[in-house]
């Protein structure tokens, strides 16, 4: 095995002494990152990213992608114990993440959601050590088309999740996608929606909205319940870990699907956030105990968390194969190698042997020390619960309004947070669901973007959707998710009307 | 006291008469942001944090460089920001095409006269690419196949945005040959060349940086490129070519030339003072190998203007700019 060998000789770059400490320095930088909403990866990485100018290669992109994995673990944190997701991916999370640490299990949430983000991480790892020209092979299968039919899948995966009426989840979608069209269209070039303002030039970013949305909210339904101390008292020992990982291994189907949806939204490359809701979507459906999501289920957080950090490593392996980034930090990281001297794309592996390798060793070992981290910080994260809510909600609401200032360096944006922090409390009291709104605020510009993309290549024809087996097949599978529902409760309607009879016919 | 006061006085007079000492003595009091009215990752972006990256290491100045990306409305944010801060000099603007491009297609109140240009720091060059597997071996083979596509199957051009650089020299090359091209407009131009690798598209426009390592991968084929004359850099990329090897597009028949300004701006009413400390800077920086580098990888055209000269060639693209747009229909209904 070629790659053994290789691989080998990047353990012994990155475990050099400077090497390793970066690596602990940038974890812990990157779970900083991560747990502050607003101030992502790709902030967090594009700052310092001059500061590396110095340093050889492989130890900036060592320190760099070390802060993206530590971002990825510290997502979850805010989304369980405050039901306010520090990064887009972890907005899944806090749908039973958040119920958990309502129900005192915060301390096992956390561990399941770190444990599964670094099962998802190795799993991808593996994938780019052993399969990676192949795996590149398969993203340049993905034309327009393609695309569209993987966010289809996306949603159809999505749809008719939640228990509220239909009408009220397709309304929070259609407001979602009215606010996803503000701003450029990148088709025709022309402004949408922006009522000659510059301000809404920049279109709803994303994060802000999530940010008001879910964090701001979450603080308004508090000071109404009279700043009541929402999570319970839980029992923070190391012990939790240990019950906790002993309880996981039954959800191995679960984290393995993940997983693959996981790497697959990551190649394609459509990153980690799409990853996250569609392997929640598809771990509620195919779950015995579908109903009971949302209310807590372990299940919930392993499902997100595993796809979210499979799609946010394995997007990495699109940067380096083919420079093109599979989510916004490797965009930045794209930028840097080109920066120190390296041209990403197919050549990189052949050219590159001691970089690539030594990043992807860097993978290994980052997610290693990083699970040990926030591991050994379960404790302290979940202590958190225990200071006066009041104290909390007041930190929690100036670093969100610094998140979102932070996002665009828009004071502007801060308006916009409060706005929709009302508009996420009215929601929340009319009872529409939030998931919904979010997806299609995420997802919708692309999607759109992808089908005229389509369009435009077959002239008008919409045929083009089944064209080839590939798209054919994507699109098969979201219809097929989209009639599941449908489906079961057809179902359920012909053995009603087939057992009456049963009944009386003896 | 009087001696004093007077003493002052004169040696402020004599700052005021002597700009040589004005110009020696004006440097940066705050940190200096650099506005990319474009996304992270892109060829703006990439120079912008090389020039921060550069500065920072061989400390050519005392306050720190803070890059900020203003992408709204295809930079129209940036241009916006950048024009409302007058007489601020620690904001700073790198340009791409857009400058031009973004207030003509969508008519916002910008002009490059609402800013004070510094420095042409480089000219970004176009390059007409097909995939190596496809039959065109020259670019008349492809117009002629352009040509004879039918109107429900014509060849698909891609590239970066939607009225934009690539989109014009697109229309440029209809106008020029008379063979039509679907455009499919992309996100940035490493996906373009992706689309291209993965036959989704029939060609493309693509900087050389975007497409270099696919070249060199033995998947895409440049056809030529869209300078008046080859490109300098004669080391081989591939086992047979180097950038020099590739034909302009001018030799090959079609007369169509586009190059896309690299360069610095500061806001409105900045002092020569200023103007002068901001140049002397970019002048260090591109004396580093850190900045001979990133030319020759990206095989930038290292044309460099400044004062007056710029000035004068930023008016002349404005008005080129103008023009191709119109024949393409590309222009807002305001303008």
């Amino acid at each position: 095995m070629e790659q053994l060998g290789l691989l080998f000789q990047g353990f012994a770059v990155a475990l050099e002494p400077q090497n390793f400490v970066l690596m602990v320095i940038g974890i812990v930088l990157g779970v900083v990152i991560g747990v502050l909403p607003g101030l992502g990866g790709a902030n967090g990485v594009a700052i310092l990213l001059p500061l590396t100018f110095s340093l050889p290669p492989v130890s900036a992109v060592i320190l760099l992608s070390c802060i993206y994995w530590g971002a990825l673990f510290g997502g979850a944190i805010t989304s369980i114990l405050f039901n306010i997701p520090g990064e887009p991916w972890s907005v899944a999370t806090t749908f039973d993440g958040y119920p958990m640490a309502q129900q005192g299990r915060a301390a096992e949430a956390l561990t399941a959601a770190f444990t599964s983000s670094f099962v998802g991480a190795f799993f991808a790892i593996v994938l780019i050590t052993f399969v990676a020209p192949a795996v590149a092979g398969f993203a340049l299968k993905f034309g327009p088309p393609e695309f569209f039919a993987v966010m289809f899948l996306a949603f159809a995966s999505f749809v008719g999740m939640s228990r509220t009426a239909p009408m009220k989840t397709l309304t929070a979608m259609m407001l979602g996608f009215l606010l996803a069209a503000v701003g450029m269209d990148t088709v025709t070039g022309q402004l949408r929606m922006t009522f000659g303002s510059v301000e809404l030039m920049r279109g709803f970013d994303f994060l802000v909205l999530v940010i008001g949305l879910f964090g701001i909210s979450e603080i308004l339904l508090s000071i109404e319940e009279g700043l009541a101390f929402r999570g319970k008292q839980a029992r923070i020992t190391l012990s939790t870990v240990l019950r906790t990982w002993r309880e996981l291994p039954r959800y191995w189907a679960i984290s393995l699907r993940s997983s693959l949806i996981g790497c697959w939204m990551g190649i394609t490359p459509a990153g980690a956030t799409p990853a996250s809701f569609m392997s929640y979507g598809v771990a509620k459906k195919m779950s015995r105990h579908g109903a009971d999501f949302g209310k807590g289920r372990i299940e919930g957080v392993i499902a997100p968390e595993t796809a979210a950090h499979a799609a946010g490593t394995s997007a990495l392996l699109p940067m380096l194969a083919l420079g093109v980034p599979g989510s916004p930090t490797a965009a930045v990281l794209l930028g840097g190698l080109m920066m120190w001297g390296l041209q990403p794309g197919p050549m990189l592996f052949v050219e590159q042997k001691d970089f690539v390798w030594g990043l992807i060793a860097s993978m290994y070992m980052g997610n290693l020390v990083g699970l040990a981290i926030v591991l050994a910080c379960v404790p302290a994260f979940a202590a958190i619960l225990r200071i006066p809510f009041a104290v909390v909600a007041s930190t929690i609401l100036v670093v969100c309004a610094i998140g979102a200032y932070t996002v665009h360096n828009a004071w502007f944006d801060i308006l916009l947070m409060l706005v929709f922090g009302v508009v996420g409390y009215v929601l929340k009291k009319l009872d529409y669901p939030l998931a919904p709104m979010v997806l299609a605020l995420v997802l919708g510009d692309r999607t759109e973007q992808a089908f005229r993309q389509s369009l435009l290549m077959s002239q008008g024809d919409v045929a083009i959707f089944w064209a080839n087996p590939l798209v054919a097949t994507i699109m098969a599978a979201g219809i097929a998710l989209l009639v599941w529902p449908l489906a079961n409760w057809a179902w359920g309607q012909i053995g009603a009307l087939a057992r009456p009879k049963i009944t009386e016919t003896p | 006291m009087k001696a004093v006061t007077r003493a002052l006085a004169a040696m402020t007079l004599a700052a005021l008469a002597n700009p040589a000492w004005a110009q020696a003595t004006w440097e940066p009091t705050r940190p200096v942001t650099i506005v990319v009215p474009a996304g992270t990752g892109g060829g703006a972006d990439q120079m912008a944090r090389v020039i921060q990256g550069i500065v920072t290491k061989h400390s050519l100045m005392k306050q720190p460089m803070v890059v900020v990306n203003k992408a709204g409305g295809a930079g129209a944010e940036g241009f916006m920001d950048v024009k409302a801060s007058r007489a601020n000099p620690h904001t700073l603007l790198i340009s791409l095409s857009n400058m031009f491009t973004t207030p003509l297609a969508t008519g916002i109140p910008f002009s490059w006269k609402d800013v004070t240009p510094v420095k042409m720091m480089a000219l970004d060059e176009f390059v007409l690419w097909v995939n190596a597997e496809s039959p065109y071996q020259t670019p008349a083979d492809l117009v002629a196949a352009a040509k004879a596509a039918p109107a429900t199957g014509r060849l698909k051009m891609g590239g970066t945005g939607s009225k934009q650089e690539d989109q014009i020299i697109t229309a440029a090359l209809t106008q020029a040959t008379g063979a039509d091209f679907t455009y499919v407009p992309f996100r940035g131009g490493g996906e373009v060349a992706v689309q291209l690798v993965g036959k989704h598209i029939d060609a493309t426009v693509n900087n050389p940086i975007e497409a270099v390592s696919h070249w060199k991968s033995g998947a895409l084929r440049p056809l030529c490129v869209f300078d008046t004359k080859r490109l300098p850099y004669t080391e081989k990329v591939t086992a047979t070519q180097g950038w020099s090897d590739i034909p302009t597009c001018q030799e090959s028949g079609i007369d169509v030339e586009y190059l896309m300004l690299r360069g610095i701006f500061m806001g409105p009413g900045a002092t020569p003072a200023q103007i002068g400390f901001y140049t002397d800077l970019l002048d260090k920086v591109r004396g580093t190998p850190e900045w001979k580098d990133l030319v020759a990888s990206g095989a930038f055209n290292q044309t460099t203007l400044k004062g007056d000269e710029f000035k004068a060639w930023v008016a002349r693209e404005e008005e080129r700019h103008r023009a191709l747009m119109q024949k393409a229909g590309f222009l807002a209904a305001t303008n």
